[in-house]
């Protein structure tokens, strides 16, 4: 049986020899990934529908640029999550010109007991999501797409060094600030379910 | 034995620790680090309430659907784009002349121009739109090249650059022309381009992501991709034209 690696690499060949239908597998084969990753890196459908579109245009247009020892969806991760950063980024200085967002810990929405009865449940769960969708928000691009690797893709900290370009150490470090960042900004809702 | 720190527990949460049974024995002897444990992993529990939306199954196909048009549309253009640039250098002197006839010929008064070393009117025009047609093509091209560009740290624009600068030239005389034929929409839009094509010329072969998003923003803000493939897709409808004409008299 072809493995998933194989075939990808038999597919790049074809695609660099001008054969679309195989750069078309290819993008059959990696889009829901690349829209999980795109989708938890950028926190919403539209920006993460435009980076995967992003994403393959660009792996088409370095197809030659890619080595054919190396895997083939580390690569395009790597493409994927410097697209999603490209966009952050942008958004980012976008959002320097306008007020800066107060953080609000639990502010209003979640006061009931959460074990108390199931509308109140959901309140809460809905509460949660919406707190660590607000602490991503907070992270530095770097620190949000190190977690996003680590944490739902899981990578190992080695690898989400290659697809950042960053020492193993360094992505370490990002992931450790991250982390921490969540604690900080999750740790009271938390702790309000003891 | 030393508590455990938080960077550990991370570690071990992730199962990339040096040492794991280590771990695991203090974690089990000591009530403070297993209760940082816990609360480490209530939190990063927590994260996974982020749920991704679901795609259909068709959802790849639909995202190749999408992206098939832009893939060829680049295809065009990489059409051996050395060959558009090199060719600028000598085309340049024949399309002023040629610019120059066309628009005073429309509109100045025709005594004026030498028409006996001119190709025949509706030839004329018919290469004379051409030029224009590609040059506007080009300049997408390069444009296009440069909000596209990427790299880790520095971006080398040296080949767009290059590009830039021949189209400068040409861009001014088209301009000029324009001017003078009191085409105003074709002259402000030109002027923009010519802005930022001096812009890119101009600027340092390699960019910093800082720098290159400047120019990206200017070429976004200022919506010119999009004015110039609209004043393209006139000047090849009139270039179209010209040519039915052309048939039809020689019929
Ligand atoms: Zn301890």
């Amino acid at each position: 049986m072809i493995s998933m690696e194989e075939s990808d690499a038999a597919a790049v060949l074809r695609a660099r020899s001008g054969d679309s239908q195989a750069f078309r597998l290819l993008v059959e084969h990696h889009s829901r990934n690349i829209f999980r990753l795109a989708y938890r890196m950028t926190g919403n459908e539209q920006d993460a529908e435009d980076v995967v579109q992003e994403t393959f245009f660009k792996a088409f247009r370095q197809l030659n640029g890619f080595e054919e020892r190396s895997n083939f969806s580390t690569w395009l991760y790597r493409i994927g999550v410097n697209c999603a950063l490209d966009l952050l980024r942008k958004r980012r200085r976008h959002d320097e010109f306008q007020e800066p967002l107060e953080p609000d810990h639990g502010r209003g929405v979640f006061e009931a007991d959460p074990h108390e009865s199931t509308p109140d449940r959901l309140v809460f769960s809905i509460e949660v999501k919406r707190q660590v969708t607000q602490a991503l928000e907070r992270l530095s691009p770097m620190e949000r797409s190190a977690f996003v690797l680590r944490h739902f893709e899981g990578m190992s900290i080695e690898e989400v060094g290659q697809v950042l370009g960053l020492q193993t150490s360094a992505a370490k470090h990002s992931i450790f600030r991250a982390v921490r960042k969540m604690r900080v900004a999750l740790e009271p809702l938390m702790s309000s379910l003891r | 034995m030393k508590h455990l720190n938080e960077d550990q527990l991370i570690l071990h949460y992730y199962g990339e620790a040096p040492d794991p049974a280590a771990i695991e024995s203090h974690l089990f002897s000591c009530a403070d680090c297993r209760a940082g444990f816990e609360g480490l992993r209530r939190v990063l529990a927590a994260a996974n309430a982020l749920q991704v939306p679901e795609r259909r199954e068709s959802y790849g196909s639909e995202v190749w659907q999408r992206l098939r048009p832009r893939l060829s549309e680049r295809r065009r253009w990489d059409w051996k784009p050395t060959f558009h640039v090199s060719r600028w250098a000598w085309a340049s002197l024949i399309t002023a002349m040629l610019v120059a006839a066309f628009f005073l010929g429309r509109f100045w008064p025709r005594a004026e121009i030498p028409v006996a070393k001119l190709p025949p009117g509706q030839v004329r025009e018919r290469i004379l739109l051409a030029s224009v047609a590609d040059h506007l093509e080009s300049s997408q091209r390069v444009l296009m090249e440069v909000v596209n560009a990427s790299g880790n740290g520095s971006v080398d624009i040296s080949q767009q650059q290059a590009s830039a600068e021949d189209l400068v030239a040409a861009n001014r005389l088209y301009r000029q022309s324009a001017e003078r034929a009191g085409e105003a929409g074709m002259e402000g839009v030109l002027e923009e381009l010519e802005r930022i094509l001096l812009e890119i010329a101009h600027s340092s072969s390699q960019l910093t992501s800082g720098e290159l998003n400047e120019i990206r923003r200017r070429i976004d803000t200022q919506g010119i991709l999009f004015k110039v493939r609209v004043i393209g897709d006139r000047v090849r409808e009139r270039q179209k034209a010209a040519a039915r004409e052309l048939a039809r008299r020689n019929l």
